[in-house]
């Protein structure tokens, strides 16, 4: 297939007279929630990326929510390009606002399980102060947070996680900020689920998925991804399988751990990625406290 | 082979595996390969290798060696859903409807 | 909503009123002086009437939600003032590109900056075209009294879900503060307008291929479609397509959207303009003291009448260029700023006729006098 004769024609109609349909698609078990004429995406080889929208995909599928039912909000930055990839209703808004935009989605129609699936820079940096007061509210949709270490997207920029030594295209002479301790912020903003994975730890990645799905409440997890393009080769991971094989060996899973005591810190090279679940906890919802408080207030009108 | 394999074949490549108990294939949608090789690296069983091949973008896809156990870890761990595991159950069957419900029994 | 009957309202509770007499059930705002009464009166309301009023952290969270809420089926509205609407600049364009029907209430305030919280101005009538980076095709409204909030929040639902876009209503202090009678008509009279649905199913559904009006049916999250919706430039399928082909066929119609149908969503008012020779143009709550001053004008034998634009995206423009060819010698334009609407008058006369402009800087409107 020639690059000129590529999916990019306003109209459907000619596209399909261009060219035919996606590459291989039905074959693969999880292409029925993919939109078949995006596929290949265009992730970077060696982006983890795939693996956790692989991951999240087949959580779907055997959570057995009906994709009629459920939604994807993306932000800006190659994570933000999931959403346009998956096969149900999915947005793709401005950079950091996927969270405000998923609490009106949410709100606005209770039978959604939505998902902001997003990157670091996103979520955190301009999107911080959303981020913060979503868990304080805990409003009930799952955040995935993919955790490249920088923003990937537009060339490998020094983010809010970025560890504090590393060279990036804006910290060429080394960095200097403290990097987020991203499930404490979490936890300590009030989100009721709170876990970390790596890319590799797939099978724990996709069980984790599997939980936040069915759990009420605001659940987060952070999955560290590599970015070879972006960051990885900056640092010495150059490839997406030496970043793999660094996340294998500097691991441990820790279940239960303090979310306050798993910081990143490279600065000590004997400190362990610690990986696991962290917080998993019951407490009402944003919609249920509300729904409280407005029966009481119709009561009070006589009012049905 | 049954009609449906037969017209995939030019978009995927199967490769045949049995092992004690089970039966199944490993397929490969080579045109969505990126050569990460993240299924050869991480399966258990060091199964796949990279082939000479190359896709029309360039990439080697992987080929299977021998002694897969049709686990999925590369199902799980490939980032372009370019490699599944598809497998007849403990029995061999027949028609393509058990077939399906087959694959969603292995973890 | 409210039994019909005769009301003495403050103009922000009318605006309110309005929203709910639409059929909004989702708000969500921050507050700001001098749009809190909105909020203040929607969260009132809506535990009876069940609807959602979500107090967010700030503006930029307000619209997001607002934009989000109505891609799941509701009719949405946040209300704010010029630092706020600043923030929401954004999001409004991806609401203008996404097309997502909502209402954004600005109250304007003195400006720039923290400015005049508590005080007049009129000054942010350009950053409702302009504001936000890019082409886009608008539609203000530009109340001048409580009775006109009421109406004008009701249609601007209508028009944001018949047009598909984000509209804006344009009130400013005096005006959404004055307490005046409004009258609040039986539901039936009111006209409510709802979105259009797609009427094919999933698999031949285009969720940005325009019917003939141009503007596309819309199916909402949860309706089984698979939608997508991106801020990118997007194909019909809403896939993003970054070419300059989709370009051309999709900002072009976002703008012709609204001028290609501006016969029915243009509004003004005019007063005594048959035999005028000099027109005052003004808008708001400046309009009100214009009419006082066309009268003594009249009465002291000058020939004036005025202009009201009730919107004022899209803007009068051939109403201008025709009275500036039928005799109107001067433009006379009245506004709380240092000249916005003058430029649009300016240019509508196409040299026609001479156009003035008496500004205020805020704080205050013009005294008819003055005028």
């Amino acid at each position: 297939m020639s690059i000129r004769k590529s999916r990019d024609w306003f109209s459907p109609d000619y596209q399909e007279q261009e060219r035919k349909k996606g590459v291989g698609h039905g074959l693969h078990p999880l292409d029925e929630y993919l939109r078949e004429d995006r596929i290949p995406h265009i992730w970077c080889p060696g982006c983890g990326l795939g693996v956790i929208l692989n991951a999240y995909l087949r959580a779907l599928k055997d959570s057995e929510i009906p994709p009629e039912e459920t939604a994807v909000v993306s932000g800006i930055g190659c994570s933000g390009r999931a959403a346009g990839y998956v096969n149900v209703d999915s947005f793709h808004v401005t950079h950091g606002r996927a969270i405000p935009f998923a609490t009106g989605l949410k709100i606005g129609n209770r039978d959604l399980t939505t998902t902001v699936f997003s990157g670091d820079g996103d979520l955190f940096a301009i999107g911080g102060n959303h981020f913060i007061h979503a868990a304080r509210r805990n409003v009930d949709f799952n955040v995935i947070c993919v955790n490249n270490f920088n923003y990937g997207m537009t060339g490998g920029q020094a983010g809010p996680t970025t560890p504090s030594d590393a060279k990036t295209s804006t910290t060429p002479w080394g960095g200097f900020e403290q990097p987020f301790n991203l499930p404490a912020v979490a936890a300590g903003s009030g989100a009721v689920y709170v876990a970390r994975w790596t890319t590799y730890h797939v099978e724990k990645l996709i069980e984790s998925l599997k939980e936040a799905l069915e759990k009420k409440g605001f659940c987060f997890i952070e999955v560290l991804s590599p970015c070879p393009t972006g960051y990885g080769r900056r640092v010495g991971l150059k490839t997406g399988k030496k970043t793999m094989k660094h996340f294998k060996e500097n691991s441990e899973i820790k279940p239960n751990a303090d979310p306050t005591e798993v910081a990143l810190d490279p600065q000590d090279p004997e400190t362990k990625i610690v990986v696991g679940k962290f917080v998993d906890r019951e407490a009402p919802t944003y919609q249920d406290e509300r729904g409280k408080v407005f029966e009481e207030a119709r009561k009070k009108l006589e009012v049905e | 082979m049954t009609e449906k394999e037969k017209e995939e074949d030019s978009d995927q490549k199967c490769y045949l595996v049995e092992t004690k108990n089970k039966e199944g294939s490993v397929c490969v949608i080579t045109e969505r390969c990126k050569g990460c090789e993240f299924c050869i690296d991480f399966c258990p069983v060091g199964a796949l290798e990279q082939s000479e091949e190359t896709t029309e973008k360039g990439y080697h896809p992987p080929k299977m060696t021998e002694g897969c156990v049709l686990c999925g870890k590369c199902e799980k761990i490939c980032p372009e859903f370019a490699i599944h595991i598809r497998e007849k159950g403990e029995e061999k069957k027949s028609s393509e409807e058990d077939d399906e419900e087959e694959r969603g029994e292995w973890i | 909503m409210m039994e019909p009957g005769t009301y003495f309202m403050e103009g922000n509770t009318a605006c309110a009123e309005g929203a709910i007499a639409a059929g909004c059930r989702f708000f969500a705002g921050y507050p700001i002086t001098p749009a809190s009464e909105i909020l203040e009166r929607l969260t009132e309301r809506f535990p009876e009437i069940h609807g959602s009023y979500l107090q967010m952290e700030d503006e930029l969270a307000s619209i997001a939600a607002i934009l989000g809420a109505s891609w799941a089926g509701k009719k949405a509205m946040t209300a704010t003032s010029g630092p706020g609407f600043s923030l929401m600049m954004e999001n409004y364009g991806l609401g203008l590109m996404t097309e997502t029907p909502c209402v954004i209430v600005n109250v304007m305030r003195g400006g720039p900056s923290t400015g005049l919280p508590t005080m007049v101005a009129q000054g942010d009538v350009n950053q409702t075209r302009w504001g936000t980076h890019g082409d886009v095709g608008v539609v203000v409204y530009a109340p001048s009294s409580p009775q006109e909030l009421f109406d004008y929040t009701i249609k601007a639902f209508n028009t944001a879900e018949k047009y598909r876009l984000p509209v804006v209503v344009l009130s400013d202090e005096i005006v959404s503060h004055m307490t005046e009678k409004v009258e609040v008509p039986p539901k039936e009279e009111i006209e409510i307008v709802d979105r259009k649905k797609p009427e094919v199913p999933p698999e031949k559904y285009l969720p940005f291929r325009p019917d003939d009006d141009l503007v596309p049916p819309m199916a909402n999250a949860g309706d089984g479609y698979s939608v997508h919706v991106t801020g990118l430039t997007h194909d019909e399928k809403g896939h993003p397509s970054i070419n300059e082909k989709t370009q051309n066929m999709l900002v072009p119609r976002l703008i012709d959207k609204i001028r290609k149908n501006s016969d029915d969503i243009l509004e003004y008012d005019e007063y005594k303009v048959e035999d005028a020779k000099k027109i005052i143009v003004a808008y708001g709550s400046v309009s009100r003291a214009a009419i006082e001053a066309v009268d003594l004008a009249r009465e002291r034998g000058y020939e004036v009448g005025l202009l009201r634009p009730k919107t004022i995206w899209p803007f009068p423009e051939e109403r201008i260029y025709d009275l500036a060819r039928e005799g109107i010698d001067d433009f006379l334009v009245a506004e709380i700023n240092f000249g916005q609407i003058v430029y649009e008058v300016e240019r509508c006369t196409g040299g026609a006729a001479q156009t003035y402009l008496s500004p205020r800087m805020g704080g205050n409107v013009h005294t008819p006098k003055r005028s």
